[in-house]
């Protein structure tokens, strides 16, 4: 067997049937990680069931900051039998892999460290502490000290008693031994840089932020419906929620989520829904309500491949057209954040913004951008305020008051001593039904022109590399951190990435940066190029090449890498 | 407190001459005016059709809905600011068809609002199809052949729900009517009142006489413990609780 050595990246892959503990293991390894000083960024997959298949987890350690999906797998530790043919595509020659003799004999190569993970487990107390023992293989040869994870594994576990956090920490300590073993064989060598800064650094996932982005927003009040992958966005509001007098409430459908989140907005509560797929299908006769009655909503839609339930576990890009159109005309801002900050302030941003207009305002997310957890060093909260848009009313009010930038001052029940109609029909100032007309000429007007508001108020796309760039590649959303290290790989002047966070309206500066190319290239994680189309829509321009995925997994950096690699060659 | 404090100044009211929902109307605002409510503390939430009209004819806080959506916005409203009193007028498409999970789950999470259902036993605003109470056998534009199936029971389904607070009257008994919204307003929990409400252009057999003819008074109305009798009355299908 070959010697391994890694200084500056290792790709980790976890694997496991739902139901062992993948997720657990993640949660302990990548805190040792950070706590150890070194970067982290773990990605998950997993199969829309409760027991059984195969799930993995990735856990990057690096040297440098990182938030993307390799497809490269450098060392596996395959905890389930099925977990070598359910990764067989991604495992190369130079995959490491560990495992149990079982599992093991599977595999026609030589890099291969067999491992008694489930006699050692029997031996502490059962198949349930396989997946900690393995956690400690990995965190010994990080070179993790045994106090950091042992203090990762009591967080995790001592809420569930002293017997069970004994098997653990000795679990733990058995992994020790055996990570101690490999390393003597000198078969693995890990010397990746750690900088004792990290430690103190933050370690959020895609869903939290979101979560704490809203509720920096000023949120009070959710109700949503269970669907993957919107639903963890769901439990951290559930379980934070009130700490903020936050009120939660699962709603017997989308349907009335929505409502409820309008009818809360209405009263005087800022208010967030979440939703995905066939889910978010429902709540489309609701997104036309807060944009007819003008009351503000957030609508957070973690997408997933569709149409009806699709892979219900699995990412897409596939529902921007649905959030983009709708019956009706009237204006709604699409964010779509890349990154953790972005997901941060764009949630935070999206409940004033709402308010400010009297729309709603969707985040699109998906379950890869939902799942991804990495290090930063912080969130930047100066610039955090709830703006305060509802006016006290008085006795002459009228809600939907005609106004030169469209926006009818906004009251709340019970705030003054005026009355607030809202109404779903088209109405007069007042709110009361009508079919006039000219005053529906009017509302039209008064609705739409809230837009060009909205565009002044739009967020700019992010160039990220030359400035003198003459390809240009073009991502939204989930697909930020991919492009982006796949760019800092192929280190050259002439190209530079096009990060969309606003997706709708589009910013004025968006012609600008596309014409400025010779050559353009798109990613997304659907088979219509929904964003290219919308690109053309709004600014006749065409872009050159559509790179497309739709499998339900997300680009990894090497794909990627490579797609930019040959276009670059064809001219 | 005078009802006309609640006139709407030049309502555009929809109601076919001789309707049902003009006495629910008026006979709201005198409640209203009875147990001093002030517009500034009401909000009236409703849903699509003739009987969800009714908020634009009485002044308040008016939140008009979706078709059947009116109990989730009721709901939040209530939650979010407890000092608004909360009332829900609907029809009856409304609330049992397009409605229908909203109105077994808000029954079971039993919000301070209150619910008034004007029956008609017809979709009177999409001009006369069958309603989910629509009585058997009744021919429409769309149930060419005559309705087939026997009509939901609002009044059995949220007893079987538990729900705090059931009623029925009569739009033509305008007493037991203004008692029974009384009742219904002052109630803590949510407060269910189905009112038979003749549809003088779409339903020719629920007529006036037809109710009056079919309907009767139960006894015993504040006795929570004959629960189970009035759900075998209920079954009856016509009757006033
Ligand atoms: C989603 C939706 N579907 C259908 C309609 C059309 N619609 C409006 S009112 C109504 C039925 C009204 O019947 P009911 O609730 O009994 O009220 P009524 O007019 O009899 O008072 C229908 C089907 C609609 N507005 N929205
Ligand atoms: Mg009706």
């Amino acid at each position: 067997m070959s010697e391994f050595l890694f200084q500056e990246d290792v790709s980790i892959v976890l694997c496991g049937e739902a139901g062992q503990g993948i997720q657990t293991i993640e949660s302990i390894l990548i805190q040792s990680v950070k706590l150890g000083g070194h970067h982290v960024c773990s990605t998950k997959e997993y199969m829309s069931r409760v027991r059984g298949g195969e799930n993995s987890t990735e856990i990057r350690v690096s040297s440098k900051r990182i938030c993307a999906y390799v497809n490269r797998i450098d060392i596996l530790i395959a905890i389930s039998k099925g977990a070598i043919y359910h990764l067989k595509e991604r495992i190369s020659n130079d995959t490491i892999i560990i495992g149990d003799d079982e599992t093991l004999k599977l595999v026609e190569k030589e890099d291969v460290i067999k491992i008694p993970f489930l006699k050692t487990a029997e031996y502490i107390g059962g198949p349930i502490f396989a997946n900690v023992i393995a956690a400690g293989v990995i965190s010994r040869i990080l070179n993790i000290d045994k106090e950091i994870f042992n203090e990762c594994i009591t967080a995790m576990f001592e809420r569930k008693g002293e017997k069970i956090l004994k098997g653990d920490l000795k679990a733990g300590e058995e992994g020790y031994k055996v990570g101690e073993n490999i390393l003597k064989s000198g078969k693995i060598k890990i010397e990746i840089e750690k900088n004792p800064k990290i430690r103190d650094e933050l370690l959020l996932d895609g869903t939290e932020v979101v979560g704490m982005g809203c509720i920096a927003g000023g949120c009070r009040f959710m109700a949503s419906y269970p669907m993957t992958p919107s639903s963890t966005l769901q439990v951290f509001i559930a379980k934070y929620g009130g700490e903020f007098d936050i009120i939660f409430e699962q709603s017997e459908d989308e349907i009335a989520a929505i409502n409820m989140g309008i009818g809360a907005f209405y009263a005087g509560a800022r208010a967030l829904v979440a939703t995905s797929g066939s889910g978010f299908a429902l709540m489309e006769e609701g997104v036309g309500l807060s944009r007819i009655n003008e009351t503000p909503l957030v609508i957070y839609v973690g997408q997933r491949p569709g149409p009806a339930v699709g892979l219900p576990t699995r990412t897409s890009q596939e529902d921007l057209d649905l959030t983009l159109y709708g019956h009706g005309e009237t204006p709604k801002i699409i964010f779509a954040p890349g990154n953790l900050e972005d997901a941060f302030h764009l949630s935070q941003r999206a409940f004033n913004i709402a308010d400010k207009y009297q729309i709603p305002v969707f985040i699109l997310s998906d379950q890869y951008f939902a799942d991804i957890y990495y290090n930063l060093p912080s969130i930047y909260l100066k610039s955090v305020e709830i703006e305060h848009h509802i006016v006290k009313t008085d006795e002459n009010y009228k809600r939907y008051e005609l106004t030169d930038d469209g926006i009818s001052p906004r009251g709340i029940p019970g705030f003054g001593d005026g009355l607030v109609v809202v109404d779903p029909h088209e109405h007069d100032e007042e709110g009361h039904i009508t079919e006039d007309q000219n005053l529906r000429t009017k509302m039209v007007e008064k609705r739409i022109k809230k837009l060009d508001g909205i565009k002044k108020d739009s967020i700019p796309p992010e160039l990220i590399g030359s400035i003198d760039y003459s390809i240009l590649v073009v991502g939204w959303g989930s697909t930020y951190g991919i492009i982006k290290e796949a760019l800092d790989n192929l280190k050259r002047e002439d190209i530079a990435f096009l990060y969309f966070k606003q997706v709708y309206p589009l910013h004025d500066s968006t012609k600008k940066y596309l014409d400025k190319a010779n050559k353009t290239i798109i990613f997304e994680n659907n088979v219509e190029s929904q964003f290219a189309n919308l690109i053309k829509l709004q600014t006749d321009f065409i872009i050159d090449k559509n790179v497309l995925k739709y499998n339900g997994r997300p680009f990894s950096v090497e794909e990627v890498t490579e797609s930019l690699k040959s276009f670059m060659e064809v001219f | 407190m005078k009802p006309e404090v609640f006139d709407v100044e030049n309502a555009d009211i929809a109601w076919c001459s001789g309707c049902g929902n003009f006495s629910i109307l008026s006979t709201l605002k005198i409640v209203l005016a009875e147990l001093e409510i002030d517009a500034r503390e009401l909000v009236l939430v409703s849903g699509i059709g003739q009987a969800g009209k009714l908020p634009h004819f009485l002044k308040s806080h008016t939140y008009n809905s979706l078709h059947g959506r009116s109990l989730s916005p009721a709901t939040a409203i209530k939650a979010v600011n407890k000092d608004l009193k909360v009332i829900v007028t609907s029809g009856d498409g409304d609330m049992y068809g397009e409605g229908g999970n909203h109105f077994m789950h808000t029954i079971r999470r039993n919000p301070d609002i209150t619910c008034i259902v004007h029956n008609n036993m017809v979709y009177g605003l999409t001009k006369g199809q069958a309603s989910p109470t629509t009585l058997r056998g009744m021919r429409t534009s769309f149930q060419v052949e005559g309705v087939s199936e026997e009509p939901f029971n609002p009044l059995v389904v949220a007893l079987a729900l538990d729900a705090s607070f059931v009623a029925r009257t009569f739009s033509g008994d305008i007493e037991h009517m203004k008692e029974t919204f009384k009742s219904a307003i002052n109630h803590k929990g949510f407060s269910l009142v189905d009112v038979f409400q003749p549809c003088v252009t779409f339903n020719k057999i629920n007529t006036y006489q037809w109710f009056k003819e079919n309907t009767y008074h139960l006894e015993d109305f504040h006795d929570p413990t004959i629960k189970m009798k009035h759900l075998r009355e209920s079954w009856k299908k016509i009757n006033i609780l």
